[in-house]
Order: structure tokens, then C-alpha cells, then sequence
């Protein structure tokens, strides 16, 4: 459980990081990973499958989401002249 | 028939009414007619109502027409109610048939005007405004028709409001106006909550008994309402306003600004008389303030140049005239006078529009001569109501009407030598300044081109009017001159009149040679400087400056209080409690502007913020619970 | 056992804070799958070995290889890393590091007061795991499957480059949107900043 938690925290820490957008959406799969994995630890220590299955959700949802996002990151790609997420901060004011 | 009476206000106030509403869709001879026609209808009915009266006059108050009760708090239930005795009979009269004759003028001056309908409307409205005014049986409703005179003449002078001249001049006259006002307001609080009424009657009643003479209470209330009258008849102190009112049209000024408006602080004063000989000190200060006004706006007559300006000025003197009157307790000599007043100085004022169309709006009288073969009945008009205006004697109704004040100045109980010389003065100078006028517009040189030939409608009135000038004093003849005191006998009931104290070797009919003389001083006078043969150039010369602006007491009233008040104005425009009310939308500012540099649009920050934010809150569930 | 889970352990954070802090992007993607080996290693070791084959086919094999055939697409090159470098100086790390920290001490004292693994350990076998799904959870599948389902779709579409009309007709608006920053929104901001 620990370990989940170091990692995610790891993750955080890449995600509010890192400005290039590759690496923010590589720190959000760390998180991901490591919320699975937390899942899992407690499916352990409480010695019942249902962790495990909810792990496998997970799983399919990074999948998706790991999809539409590098189709977004592609489309950004095209337009933006960098791959800056701070530059991306037309919402602002 | 007293049950017409509210007929009488009724008939213009519903035509200004309907012109005010519809005027605008109403072709012009449909509006003229409507105007007209009201006060034609509102002038019958006044006759009607005088023939009635004199048939069957009551022996003591006159009739009173209760129409509603206005409000009901308390104790104070002032009505709506008329009163009609021999001086609302006399001013009624005057009102309704002046105004009409001005109604008809006006049709043909005002016809290539654009604002037609509505110039009818206001005139209406004014004309049911003073009607209220006079026959108002309580003060309540006699504010009424001073407020609505005061807002009609603030409507009319500023007609052409286009121009910002004339609504500089409107604006004047109210606010000047409304300064008297004030205290004419206070003053019927004071009386309401002291004698517990408004009903005019009543007060005076009351007051007799229950105020002592020379009381200060009396004073106070006295010197109130005098403050009004002041303001409305353009006496001393608020006399600024009306020549420059001369900027509205000239019926307007005919109508409100020689015959009826300027005389509602006279018609005040004559209907309060009983509260005015409970303060003798205030009655001498109308006195005062009549006298002063006649001998300045005499002075200040003779410099103008323009034309309606001398008569402006005229008016005002002679209404100093009429408050001399009313000071020395010569009531009815002040109404005699009022009423030929209204006639001349209408006709006068009619005559100087016909001469000013003429002269395509040109109104500097140096710039005008020789009118006299141009302009026949204008010329003739101008005599005939100058010469009233002038005195000249016995065949003028002014010369009657200026001779009994004198005669009340001389001989009466209040009277006083200085107010007879002043007088005599004053006659000296307006025939003067008269004659001034007529040898400087009809006489001498021709200037300019004139090609103007009045209409039927304006011939109609002048013409009447001149009549009128010659045959309404005849009224009221001294008794050396056929001894007919119509007028007085008339009114003695209403307005007592004065005991002859100082009889002696100088009569009433020596005191009329005197005036005579004056009267031909002036003209000499005039003659000499202004005769057809000498050039006519506008003389600059300091005293003359002087008189022209009226004594410099604009320049006065500037300095002493429109300039302080424009600068605490100023300083008041940024206070404390502006601050507070900036300093608050300041300080809301800043906060917005802060919290608007949390939305920087970045992932990452908001990124932060959402980790921040769970750190936070979760510290709390776990350490703090 | 329990060396292994430790061992496993010290790689998966390793890994990942090496991965984090690379600036070549490749490089990063390659230590995060070592993590998730590790990660699997862990899985198979707590009684998961259904998972830990899951992890590794569906999350190292297919979501990490999409990645990096996407960063290998865009051909980035040198410029990017070298940009990286700049973004990454010291005091970037010092305020994520800090909030992070709390985090975990905050999570670990959840950590701490909560129950202590049974004694016994229980494999989960590939077959309960279905039994479950088709059991209590087969409403989360179905739900799953119309996650994929719009993620295939809309990836798809997102993804996809625009025909030659479609880009003539936002050429005008997005491009210069984004580009220059559109005058709307820009414009809209700086005035607001102004009237402060």
C-alpha cells in the first residue's frame, strides 16, 4: 500500500512537473497505475477479489483515455507551434 | 349662476389639456380655434357672472363654490373652492378679456410657427392657472395657480427652446421666482398652523382677533407672503428676471409679463389686506420696496435699446406703482391702476410685435425710424397706449389711475410727501422713456425696409385695446374732473377705502396739475433729445451702462451668490462620502483583479491547485476532527 | 517473498523517478516500462498473477507502445530536448515536491491506521476473476465496453486529419487562434486587466 502511495505521489509530482504535454500525460498513467495498484494492495490485505476486478476497469479506462488523448495531443500537435501546455492558456484570465 | 363658476378656469384648462394631448395631429386653424375659443367662452361666462353679481350683490363675503374636498388628514381638510366678490370679479374680467384679445393676436403671429398647437396649449394653461389664482377661496389653491402661472411662464419663455439663450432666460425667471415662492410657502405654514385655516376669509378674520397689530407673528407671516409677491411681480430684491424674460414671444410677453403674472403679488397683497394692516412695518416696506423698483426700472428704461426690453422695464415700474398703492393702503387705487395697466401695456406690448415682424425680429430701436407712415396702426397704437403709459391727462386712463395713487400717496392716512415726490419722479421719467421709444421707432430717418401690412386679427385687438385705454379710466375720475368714483365705490366693500387725512390747500385736482406737468417735463425732455432732426447714435457712457443693466444687479447677484455657491459645489464634488462609495469599488477592484490572477489558463496550475486543495482538505478530515 | 516484494518495490520507484526527470522523451517512456514490470512483479507476488499478465500485455504491451509510437510520429527532435532542459531547472521541482510530500504523509497515515493483511494469502485465479465479471460486476463490463467504444470512436475522429475543405474553413479562426492568439478571448482578457 505504501508503494501506491509513493508512487502516485511520483506521479503527481511529474504531472505538475512537466511542461511538455507527452510527459504530463505519461505522469497521469503513473498515477493510474499506481491507484490500480492501490486497488490491488487492498484487494490483498482484505483477501477479496474485487481489487482485482476493478483493477481490470482501470485498465480499460487508461486504454481509452490514453487514446483520446494522444488523438488530442495530435491535433494540438498540428496547430500549436510548441508542445507547451503553458502555452495552451488561451482560458485564462 | 354661481354655479358656473368653475366654469370660468375650466374651459382653458380643458383646451390646454386636449392641445397638449392631440395638438400635435390638430391642423392649425383647428388649434387656434380651440384656444381661442376657451377663453372667448371663459370671458362670456365672466360676464355673466359680473352682470349676475352686480344684480344681485351679497351683502357681506361673496359667493363661495365648493367643487371637493382636496384631502382629508385630520384637521386639515382644505376644498377645492371658488370665491367670487367684487375683486375676483374685477380681475376675472380683466384676465378673460385681456387674454382673450391676446388669443386673437396671436393667431396671425404665431402662425408660421412650427410649435403652434402647443404655444395654445401653454397659453391656455396659463390663462386657467391665473383664473385659479384669483378666484381661489383658500391659499391652498391659490399656490396652485401660482405654481402653475410659474411653470407656464417658464414653459413660454423658453417657446423657442432651441435656442440656449432662451432657456438660460426661462430659467432664470423660475428660479428666481421659485426663491419667492419658498417663502411664500412658509409663509402659509405659518399661517395654517398658527391660524388653523387657509381659507382667505377666514385668515383675515382670525387674524384680526386673534393677532395684535405690529405682533411678530404677524410681521413674519406679512413679510412672507410679501416675499412671494416680490418674486412673482418682479419687485425688489428678485427683479431680475423679467427683462430678460422678454425672450419669449411677444403675445407671451403681452399676456403674462405686462397684464396678468407679474400682477399676482399685487393681486396677493390687495385680497390679504387685512394681515398687511396687522403689520404696519411690512405694509411700509411694500410701500418701500414699490417705490424703489418704479424710480430704478424707470432709470434703467430710459438707457435700453431694445424695444421690449423699455417695456419690460416699464412693467416693472409700474407695478412699483401698484406696491407703493398697496403700501399706503390704497388698495383700490392699486387694482384701478392694475386694470389700466393691463390694458396699455398689452396694447403696447401687441403694437411692438406688429413692429418687430415688421422689422424681421429686429429689436434694437436705433436701428428702427421712420415707422410711422409704415406702420399706421402699430404708430397710432403706440401712442395712444404710450400716452396711458405716460399720463397724459384726461384722455388717458392712465393719467386717472396714476393720479389716484398720488393722490392716496399725498393724502392718505399713510401718506407721505417723499412717496408723492417719488412718484411725480417716476411719472417724469416714464414719459420719458415713452416718448423715447415712439420718437425713436416712428420718427426720424428710415432705416430700414418694411413691407408689412397686420391682419384682421391683429388689427382687431389693437384697436380694442385702444379703446379701452381712453375709456377705462373713466371709472374712477377725481372729483374735480367729474367726480365719478365708480371703481372705489365699487370695491369698498372688499378693499376699504383710505381717509383723506390732509386736506387743504393742495387738492386732489392740484395734485393732478402736478402730474400733468411731469408728465410734460418728460415729454419736453424726450422731445429735445430724440427729435426727428437730430441724428439718433447710441450714447456710451458709464451712468448710462449703469442704467441699462438694470442697476448691475446681475453682475451683483453673480458675485454675491451664484459664484459661492458654484464653488461649494465644486468642493463637494469629491467629498467624504464620495470617497467612501469610490474607496469601496476601489477596494472590490483590487479583489477582483487578484482573484482574476488565478485564472491563468494553465494545466499545470490548476493541476496544483486541485492537489493543494486535497492535501488541505484531507489534513483537515484526518488531524483536525 | 518478501525480499522480492521489497526488491520489486525499490525498482517500480526508481524507475519512475527516473522517469519523470528525463528530458529525451523516449528515454522517459522506457523507464516507465520498467516501472510497470516492476509493478507487475508486485502484482503477481500479492496473490494477482491474472493482473499482473494484465498489466504487462494490456498496459506495457498496447497503451505504452501507443505512446511511443506516437512520440516517434511526431518526430519532435533535438529542439525538444533541449527545451526540456530549460523547463526543468531545480526550483520547478521544489513546490510539486513539497505538495507531494504532504500527500504522502497524509495517505501513509491513512495507510498506517488501516486493517493489517490476513495471514493467509489468497492467489486469485483467473477463474474467480470471471466469475466476478459475469457475476456482480457484469454491469461495469458492459459499461466498459461503451467506454472503448467511444474512446475507439473519438480517438478516431480527434485523431484524424482534416480533409482539404475542412481545413480551408477553419483555417481562418483556429489557425490564427492559436497561432496568434484569438482577438476575441485575447482581447477580451487584456481588457479586463486593463480596467483594473
Amino acid at each position: 500500500m505504501y508503494l501506491a502511495v509513493i508512487l502516485f505521489a511520483l506521479g503527481l509530482i511529474g504531472l505538475l512537473t512537466r511542461r511538455n504535454l507527452i510527459f504530463t500525460l505519461m505522469s497521469v498513467e503513473v498515477m493510474l497505475n499506481a491507484s490500480g495498484l492501490a486497488f490491488v494492495a487492498g484487494s490483498y490485505q482484505w483477501g477479496r477479489p474485487d481489487g482485482q476486478v476493478m483493477f481490470l476497469f482501470i485498465l480499460a479506462m487508461a486504454a481509452a483515455e490514453v487514446s483520446v488523448g494522444l488523438a488530442l495531443f495530435l491535433q494540438y500537435h498540428r496547430r500549436a507551434p510548441a508542445l507547451d501546455s503553458d502555452h495552451a492558456s488561451e482560458m485564462k484570465g | 349662476m354661481r354655479s358656473l363658476l368653475w366654469m370660468i378656469p375650466a374651459f382653458p384648462f380643458a383646451s390646454a389639456a386636449v392641445l397638449a394631448l392631440f395638438g400635435s395631429r390638430f391642423s392649425h386653424r383647428l388649434a387656434a380655434f380651440l384656444g381661442t375659443a376657451s377663453v372667448g367662452l371663459s370671458s362670456l361666462v365672466a360676464g355673466f357672472m359680473a352682470v349676475a353679481f352686480l344684480s344681485s350683490t351679497p351683502v357681506n363675503g361673496g359667493w363661495v363654490q365648493s367643487l371637493w374636498t382636496w384631502m382629508s388628514v385630520g384637521d386639515f381638510r382644505p376644498e377645492i373652492a371658488f370665491y367670487y366678490d367684487q375683486v375676483a370679479l374685477i380681475m376675472t374680467l380683466v384676465i378673460t378679456f385681456v387674454g382673450f384679445l391676446i388669443h386673437l393676436y396671436s393667431v396671425e403671429y404665431m402662425r408660421d410657427d412650427e410649435g403652434f398647437p402647443r404655444f395654445f396649449a401653454y397659453m391656455n394653461l396659463f390663462v386657467a392657472a391665473m383664473l385659479v389664482l384669483v378666484l381661489a377661496s383658500n391659499l391652498l389653491v391659490l399656490y396652485v395657480g401660482w405654481e402653475g402661472v410659474g411653470l407656464c411662464s417658464f414653459l413660454l419663455i423658453g417657446f423657442w427652446y432651441r435656442d440656449p439663450t432662451n432657456v438660460r432666460a426661462a430659467n432664470k425667471a423660475f428660479l428666481v421666482t421659485r426663491v419667492g415662492d419658498t417663502a411664500f410657502a412658509i409663509g402659509l405654514f405659518l399661517l395654517a398652523t398658527q391660524l388653523r385655516t387657509l381659507d382667505i376669509q377666514e385668515i383675515m378674520r382670525r387674524g384680526t382677533g386673534e393677532w395684535a397689530a405690529g405682533s411678530g407673528i404677524a410681521i413674519a407671516a406679512a413679510a412672507l407672503l410679501l416675499g412671494g409677491a416680490v418674486g412673482k411681480s418682479a419687485q425688489l430684491p428678485l427683479q431680475t428676471w423679467l427683462p430678460d424674460a422678454m425672450a419669449g414671444p411677444t403675445p407671451t410677453s403681452a399676456l403674462i409679463h405686462a397684464a396678468t403674472m407679474v400682477t399676482a403679488g399685487v393681486y396677493l397683497i390687495a385680497r390679504l389686506n387685512a394681515l398687511f394692516v396687522l403689520a404696519p412695518p411690512v405694509q411700509f416696506t411694500v410701500a418701500l420696496i414699490g417705490a424703489g423698483t418704479m424710480l430704478m426700472a424707470a432709470f434703467s428704461a430710459m438707457a435700453q435699446h431694445d424695444i421690449k426690453r423699455v417695456l419690460a422695464y416699464s412693467t416693472m415700474s409700474q407695478i412699483g406703482y401698484m406696491f407703493m398703492a398697496l403700501g399706503l393702503g390704497a388698495w383700490s387705487a392699486a387694482l384701478f391702476h392694475f386694470m389700466t395697466h393691463a390694458f396699455f401695456k398689452a396694447l403696447l406690448f401687441l403694437a411692438a410685435g406688429v413692429v418687430i415682424q415688421a422689422m424681421h425680429h429686429e429689436q434694437d430701436m436705433f436701428r428702427m425710424g421712420g415707422l410711422r407712415s409704415k406702420l399706421p396702426l402699430a404708430f397710432w397704437s403706440f401712442v395712444v397706449g404710450g400716452s396711458a403709459l405716460a399720463g397724459l391727462p384726461l384722455i388717458t386712463a392712465g393719467f386717472f389711475s396714476k393720479d389716484l395713487i398720488l393722490w392716496q400717496a399725498w393724502a392718505g392716512p399713510n401718506g407721505n410727501g417723499g412717496f408723492w415726490i417719488a412718484g411725480l419722479l417716476g411719472a417724469t421719467l416714464t414719459s420719458f422713456y415713452t416718448y423715447r421709444l415712439i420718437l425713436l421707432v416712428f420718427f426720424g430717418a428710415e432705416k430700414a425696409e418694411v413691407s408689412y401690412k397686420p391682419g384682421v386679427l391683429v388689427s382687431i385687438p389693437l384697436l380694442t385695446l385702444c379703446v379701452l385705454s381712453v375709456l377705462g379710466g373713466y371709472v374712477d375720475t377725481p372729483p374735480d374732473f367729474g367726480g365719478t368714483p365708480v371703481f372705489s365705490n365699487f370695491l369698498n366693500p372688499v378693499l376699504p377705502a383710505l381717509k383723506e387725512m390732509r386736506v387743504g390747500p393742495i387738492t386732489e385736482g392740484r395734485t393732478a396739475l402736478c402730474a400733468s406737468a411731469a408728465f410734460a417735463i418728460g415729454f419736453g425732455f424726450a422731445y429735445i433729445l430724440y427729435a426727428p432732426w437730430r441724428s439718433r447714435v447710441r450714447r456710451e457712457d458709464p451712468l448710462l451702462r449703469l442704467w441699462q443693466t438694470g442697476w448691475a444687479v446681475d453682475w451683483l447677484y453673480d458675485r454675491l451668490f451664484v459664484i459661492p455657491f458654484q464653488w461649494v459645489v465644486q468642493r463637494s464634488t469629491s467629498d467624504v462620502a464620495d470617497a467612501l462609495y469610490t474607496g469601496i469599488a476601489g477596494l472590490i477592484d483590487q479583489a477582483a483583479t487578484a482573484l482574476r490572477a488565478s485564472q491563468n489558463g494553465r494545466v499545470r496550475w490548476y493541476a496544483t491547485g486541485v492537489a493543494a486543495g486535497f492535501v488541505v482538505l484531507f489534513g483537515i478530515v484526518l488531524f483536525v476532527r | 517473498m518478501l525480499i522480492a516484494f521489497y526488491m520489486s518495490a525499490a525498482v517500480a520507484v526508481l524507475a519512475t523517478m527516473v522517469a519523470i526527470t528525463r528530458r529525451h522523451a523516449i528515454h522517459a517512456l522506457l523507464y516507465l516500462i520498467v516501472s510497470l514490470l516492476a509493478v507487475a512483479v508486485v502484482f503477481y507476488i500479492i496473490g494477482a498473477p491474472f493482473l499482473a499478465a494484465m498489466e504487462l500485455i494490456i498496459y506495457a504491451g498496447a497503451i505504452m507502445v501507443l505512446f511511443l509510437f506516437v512520440v516517434m510520429m511526431l518526430n519532435i527532435g533535438e529542439n525538444a530536448t533541449e527545451v526540456e532542459s530549460l523547463w526543468l531547472k531545480p526550483q520547478v521541482w521544489a513546490w510539486p515536491s513539497g505538495l507531494a510530500t504532504f500527500l504522502v504523509i497524509e495517505l501513509m497515515y491513512v495507510a498506517f491506521h488501516s486493517a493489517r493483511p490476513s495471514g493467509q494469502m489468497h492467489v486469485t485465479t483467473p477463474k474467480e476473476i470471471g466469475i466476478a465479471l459475469f457475476g456482480p460486476y457484469a454491469l461495469g463490463v458492459e459499461l466498459a465496453s461503451f467506454l472503448l467504444m467511444s474512446g475507439l470512436v473519438g480517438a478516431y475522429h480527434v485523431g484524424r486529419r482534416a480533409s482539404r475543405e475542412e481545413e480551408q474553413y477553419s483555417a481562418g479562426t483556429d489557425g490564427r487562434r492559436v497561432v496568434s492568439g484569438s482577438n476575441l478571448v485575447r482581447a477580451g482578457s487584456d481588457r479586463t486587466s486593463h480596467a483594473a
